[in-house]
């Protein structure tokens, strides 16, 4: 089976609103420009498409069908789409290149947040018949699993705004970031609940986004760039949705990817999709990343929470890093769903 | 549905943005398992459901999350328990059971072994706690749904109902038969951006013009313009007035009435291509009998009084015969 | 090493209502995963991974409905993956799933489509209005009229093909005991003195609302190998895309279906589809539908599909029988129709269709378009390993 690498990534700049539709060409087509001139390719020479959206983000139904749209889909491309974040559009792809039906492929993620309410939005991803009726919103849930881990002493809201202040401090350097800044964990904690035990630190911002990563068949990469970023594994699983019957501070679906990814303290840079403070704690304790591993160093989700991109995001900065030259070993989480339901886990070396 | 259009920008050329509400009330039906526990509710009672391993599931599962088995060992649990955990809500979204500031809870009923997830009238973060007791306070009148709990509250609550959420509708059923379906109204709020192209347009209709774009690449033109040409993924840019007539391509009569429709049938739902156009966009034609409508036949746009115009193609009331002699089929069959 | 062998080991499906009010969404998905599973011989622990495609999310008014499936699809521990490409999702659902055998990752894999129309209204759904857009949109039925008005037009075909059509789909569908709509004394007068819906499709013409899944399981060659009376080998698959609308679109005979369709053939080693495919199942939501396809498809010359109609060479026992189970015709779950036309065609190779078996049929076309007919996917299963 063929190796994969990714040769390309680009994003759209972090915003809490941008005037771009819900299809997300707007923010699409400027993005697409720039890695084909990274990465010296055409739409032409891309083998296959898939792309990650959701309807209910833009309140419609087939609100994806649009987005081809920006990339000029005729004559006709090889095409496929997710309803989940684009991070699982890259694993379609993958598969791609993988059995050999393409040598090249184009992955992106779109969301625009602020068309709706997205805390409540998000209620409509918990069971339907007993729950979803009481529109518990996204905020309320990531506070319960918030607190079990505070009460049990995994960790405390000290270590939380901790985890805030790096972020925002890392985000400095990146210029798509919605927030960033030289905070301090006190200063942060000082500041009042928003949702009791969460702070605004703890939360991901509201943010308007896109991103697309350039895969290609490992042999194909070397013409493309000159330190491609391989895929040594990528694996992801999924919890049971039922929130009262999980530990809800631990994430068994992240270990377990992780362990069949290949995730381990050798890694040197790990992007993880934590829309929450505690729930990045949560994912780097499941994928065993000791203090030597940088966490973050995009500022993460924290400081730029791109629905349905934001995965593919961190699999595009754990990239970057290996194709600017930074690291050889570099790891990518992203998450899905109520409390860190379903994860996914990529592992990639420089080629 | 709001499709009026309102201007929320200050800048004058900013894309155009107007409020698109998405509403509908769910009919759900529930089947065995939670059928079960929706009918006790109705009685005031929990039931939860044993799992593989022996834990009882409030609210029941219906398929075991460890082995994927179907569960069926009910047993009835108490509607007190304990505070597991909670976070604090201090201003409540449209639709959630409590209104005022409330706490979400992961509460073990006595004699479960999971948490169901509901909210507790606390007043206040300082009367809520983990291990704290909570008891159900039911609704009124029980119909047979989740919100038949109104919510659970402690020992030191409020003293009162809180106000809640208007209760879901419920599903019609025969008298005397359990309850097999749950309504749950789902009603959201969006606001619905047109993209800089579409808006130069909208603001072209609201004076009267009909304003379509070049593509640079391809020099089609495209009427409403684009954010990007479909075919070549640029935006849309030479901007050309067209004239408010052109042809029918092809057309149907739409005889069929459903929810949310915004015409009375019978319609004719035609595609109109404008002369110098080369896309066709759906309108309406009227003006003479649905079945005179023919392919290829001559239309212009009749438009709405001035004083009702604004950013839509709805100031063109319809497309109606201009008499003129049919359009060859040659001249338009590549637009079909 | 390349593409990985990968066959299909067992298929399931729910019997199709318009309201199937005694089941929740997890219990019509488990009916047709039981079946699937038990029809396949495999139990839990043989299923590495489950793929899950439908087709809005606002149909059930559930965001993301895979996460709160998750238990009943026991896919707990396991990857899952949502797939939504429109109309055509059931078909590209079960290539995703495919992909994951193909690629060599995964042994056996469940892949389960559905759609339960009776929580909403998929008319209400599909006409939800955007700001400063025109109110002249009425459902699937309004948007396809007028390009079917288009292929009579352009094709000159005679105005009862499309009953001819209907009466054929509706009489295999009483064949078909999981099938919406069972009509075996449907005829073509009878479907031509329907009322005119969206002119020119008539109601009888028109596919029904249905609450329905479909599942299947796939496995690699080894799996594919252990199925008694043999596994359904997937010898080609196909998914091609094109704008909804651009200048000078046919839409009638869209680009991203002929080029699927020759891509498949390509693959499968066919060369003259109408000789060497023995039974279609083809997604023919509205009657006309079936002579645009067998041209798209490049069974016929274009402009000549509805002779093949006409001559009843499509009927059970015609030269190419075309959706012999009913097709979407008799049943349309939405999300799981182009699933259905894909297990259809491999339980026709399986020798499992029962009373509306093809005899002899050894390779078998499957395929689903969505969106407006902008998405493809499709594939060809054989009796015999590729």
């Amino acid at each position: 089976m063929n190796d994969v690498a990714v040769v390309g990534f680009a994003q759209a700049p972090a915003v809490r609103r941008t005037h771009a539709t819900t299809n997300g060409v707007e923010m699409l087509v400027p993005i697409f420009a720039e890695v084909f001139e990274q990465t010296g390719l055409s739409k032409t020479d891309i083998g296959f498409w898939c792309s990650g959206s959701s309807d209910y983000l833009a309140g419609r139904a087939f609100s994806f069908i649009a987005a081809v749209d920006a990339i000029g889909a005729f004559p006709p491309i090889h095409e496929s789409h997710v309803e989940m974040d684009a991070a699982w559009a890259l694993y379609e792809a993958w598969l791609k290149i993988r059995m050999g039906e393409v040598d090249t492929a184009l992955v992106y993620g779109f969301g625009k947040s602020s068309a709706g309410q997205l805390r409540r939005v998000l209620a409509l991803q918990l069971d339907p018949y007993v729950l979803a009726p009481l529109w518990p919103d996204s905020i309320g849930i990531a506070g319960l699993q918030a607190r079990l881990g505070i009460e049990a002493g995994l960790w405390s809201e000290k270590d939380l705004a901790e985890v805030a202040a790096r972020n925002r401090r890392d985000a400095r350097d990146n210029p798509f970031a919605q927030l960033s800044g030289d905070v301090d964990a006190a200063a942060l904690l000082d500041t009042p609940y928003v949702a009791d035990p969460l702070r605004a630190h703890d939360i991901a911002p509201v943010t308007d986004g896109a991103a697309v990563v350039v895969l290609a068949s490992a042999e194909r990469a070397r013409d493309i760039v000159e330190r491609p970023a391989v895929i040594t594994g990528i694996e992801h699983r999924v919890d049971s949705p039922a929130l009262g019957t999980r530990d809800l501070t631990r994430s068994p679906s992240t270990e377990a990817a992780g362990r069949a990814a290949g995730a381990d303290a050798s890694v040197e840079i790990a992007e993880l999709h934590a829309p929450f403070t505690h729930q990045e704690l949560i994912v780097r304790d499941a994928l065993g990343l000791g203090d030597g591993v940088r966490v973050n160093p995009s500022g993460g989700t924290l400081t730029g929470n791109p629905m349905f991109s934001a995965g593919l995001i961190r699999i595009g900065e754990a990239a970057r890093q290996i194709l600017a030259g930074n690291a050889r070993r570099t790891l990518a989480h992203a998450t899905s769903g109520p409390a860190l339901q379903q994860n996914l886990v990529a592992v990639l070396e420089k080629g | 549905m709001n499709a009026a259009a309102t201007e929320t920008s200050e800048a004058p050329e900013a894309p155009l943005s107007a409020p698109l509400n998405v509403g509908f009330d769910y009919t759900r039906s529930v089947g065995p398992v939670l059928g079960r526990f929706v009918n006790a509710l109705r009685e005031r009672r929990i039931v939860g459901v044993r799992g593989s391993d022996g834990r009882v599931h409030v609210p029941p599962v219906e398929y075991d999350p460890l082995t994927a088995q179907p569960l069926t060992e009910f047993t009835d649990v108490a509607d007190e328990g304990t505070v597991v955990s909670w976070s604090w809500v201090a201003e409540p979204l449209d639709a959630q059971p409590v209104q005022r500031p409330f706490a979400w809870a992961l509460i073990r009923l006595d004699g479960a072994d999971t948490c169901l997830l509901h909210a507790v009238d606390a007043g206040s973060p300082d009367n809520i706690h983990t291990g704290m007791r909570v008891r159900a306070r039911w609704a009124d009148e029980p119909v047979g749904h989740i919100r038949d709990i109104a919510c659970f509250t402690g020992p030191d609550s409020p003293a009162g109902p809180a106000p809640t959420a208007p209760p879901p509708p419920v599903a019609e059923r025969a008298e005397g038969e359990p309850v097999s379906t749950v309504i749950t109204p789902i009603h959201l709020r969006y606001l619905h951006s047109a993209s800089p192209e579409e808006s130069r347009y909208l603001r072209g209709l609201a004076e009267g013009k009909l304003i379509a774009q070049r593509c640079p690449a391809c020099h089609k033109v495209y009427i409403p313009p684009r954010g990007a040409c479909p075919t070549d993924g640029v935006p849309t840019t030479d901007e050309v007035e067209l004239p408010d007539t052109g042809i029918v391509t092809t057309f149907c009569i739409v005889n069929v009435p459903f929810l949310g429709q915004r015409l009375t049938p019978p319609y004719v739902a035609a595609y109109i291509l404008l002369d110098g156009a080369d896309i066709p966009f759906l309108h309406l034609v009227l003006g003479c009998e649905a079945s005179e409508v023919r392919m290829g036949m001559r239309v212009r746009a009749a438009w709405k009084p001035r004083e009702q115009w604004s950013t839509t193609l709805e100031n063109i009331g319809h497309f109606e015969p201009t008499g003129e002699p049919d359009a060859p089929y040659e001249s338009y069959a590549h637009h079909l | 090493m390349g593409k990985q062998r990968t066959a299909v080991l067992g298929t399931g499906q729910t019997h199709h209502r318009a309201k199937r009010t005694d089941v929740s969404m997890p219990g019509l998905l488990r009916e047709a995963v039981d079946r699937a599973m038990a029809d396949a011989q495999v139990d839990w622990p043989d299923i590495d991974a489950v793929v899950l495609g439908k087709a809005p999310d606002l149909f059930e008014g559930v965001m993301m409905p895979e996460l709160f499936l998750a238990d009943a699809l026991g896919a707990n521990g396991k990857p899952l993956l949502r797939v939504h490409t429109a109309g055509s999702v059931g078909g590209s659902t079960a290539l995703v799933a495919a992909s994951l055998v193909q690629a060599g990752v995964h042994r056996r894999v469940l892949t389960v489509a559905f759609e339960k129309q009776s929580e909403s209204n998929a008319m209400w759904a599909l006409s939800i209005l955007p700001p400063f857009q025109m109110p002249v949109g009425a459902g699937a039925g309004g948007y396809f009229a007028p390009h079917v008005r288009s292929y009579i037009r352009r094709s000159g075909a005679p105005e009862h093909v499309g009953a001819i059509v209907a009466a054929k789909d509706r009489r295999n569908g009483a064949l078909n005991p999981f099938a919406h709509l069972r009509q075996p004394d449907i005829t073509v007068e009878s479907v031509r003195a329907s009322q005119m819906l969206w002119d020119p499709i008539r109601y009888d013409e028109t596919c029904p609302s249905s609450d329905g899944a479909c599942a299947m399981v796939l496995g690699d060659e080894t799996a594919g190998d252990a199925v008694p009376g043999g596994a359904a080998w997937i010898h080609a698959t196909a998914m091609r895309t094109e704008p909804t609308t651009f200048a000078g679109r046919d839409q009638v005979n869209p680009q991203a279906g002929k080029d699927a369709a020759a891509a498949l053939w390509r693959e499968a080693g066919i060369t003259d589809p109408l000789s060497q495919v023995d039974t279609a199942e083809i997604y023919v939501p509205f009657s006309w539908f079936e002579p645009m396809w067998l041209e798209n498809l490049g069974f016929m010359p274009e402009g000549e599909g509805w002779k093949l109609t006409e001559a009843g060479e499509t009927a059970l026992g015609g030269r190419l029988p075309v959706n012999p189970s009913g097709g979407v015709l008799s049943s349309n779950p939405i999300g799981a129709s182009g699933m259905l036309r894909f297990s259809e065609a491999a339980k026709q190779v399986m020798g499992r269709a029962g009373d509306y078996q093809v005899d002899g049929a050894r390779t078998a076309l499957g395929h689903a378009y969505g969106g407006g007919s902008q998405f493809f996917a499709m594939w060809v299963v054989g009796a015999a390993k590729p």
